[in-house]
């Protein structure tokens, strides 16, 4: 599946977007930052506070209990501020 | 985008350059004698920031999502209110104090309809449209942290 970061999130893993292929164990939104917090000190860091970071699946604002399985795209980001 | 509805048009626009206000409000009222009332909304990069002096802020967005996100909203406001046109317009790139960011235009018979849904989506806007604000001070440069009464302001609109 392929991830999106943005803002903060996106200078602390150090890129916009990759493609990753978790684990099966893996399911939903909150493992997957359990997981990809586990890969580098550099998800580490943009994970640290994971109550702050907001998720979206395929472009729809989600939930960290959310399933992650057919998702063809999710992204990472802070709390939004346009406006 | 702009959707096919003949009676309420929504047009939805994310943008580098920026926008004339006179001339949204003509597009969205030409050939038009049922609107009564246009309410404009103007965002405008403002300096004074909490004791900080703002240079310029960069404004990032979520190409598709933010797109998907305001359309979601603005269907939901024509859904609430007797909605005869809707436009929101949302700038992105590096701008300096003065300098317009964000544009909402709500169509209406009559003002209350109008008011009342320029209002919701703005709100809607500043705390689930994936834009992010990046300052630059004096004191160096720092993401826009989110304010917890933009959440309040959001939260009234939840129907009970």
């Amino acid at each position: 599946m392929k991830v999106k970061y943005f803002a903060w999130v996106r200078e602390r893993v150090g890129k916009a977007e990759e493609t990753i292929e978790p684990p099966a164990t893996v399911r939903t939104v909150e493992e997957l930052i359990a997981w990809l917090s586990g890969q580098s000190e550099a998800y580490a860091y943009a994970f640290e506070k994971p109550k702050v970071i907001r998720t979206a699946i395929d472009h729809a604002h989600v939930k960290s209990d959310a399933v992650i399985t057919g998702a063809r795209e999710i992204a990472f980001f802070p709390p939004m501020t346009g406006g | 985008m702009t959707s096919p509805v003949a009676t309420c048009p929504v047009t939805i626009r994310i943008q580098e350059d920026d926008f004339d206000i006179a001339r949204e409000i003509a597009i969205l009222t030409k050939s038009r004698t049922d609107i009564g009332a246009v309410v404009s909304f103007s965002g405008i990069c403002r300096a004074d920031e909490d004791s900080s002096k703002v240079a310029a802020l960069t404004l990032e967005h979520y190409p598709g999502m933010a797109e998907d996100e305001i359309k979601r909203h603005a269907d939901e406001a024509v859904s609430r209110w007797p909605l005869n046109g809707v436009t929101v317009i949302h700038r992105v790139g590096r701008f300096v104090p003065g300098q317009n960011i964000v544009l909402v235009l709500t169509a209406s018979q009559h003002r209350q309809a109008a008011f009342q849904a320029a209002e919701f989506l703005m709100d809607y806007l500043k705390t689930n449209a994936p834009f992010w604000k990046k300052e630059e001070s004096a004191t160096g440069t720092g993401w826009v942290e989110a304010h917890a009464r933009d959440d309040e302001a959001t939260a009234r609109w939840t129907k009970s």
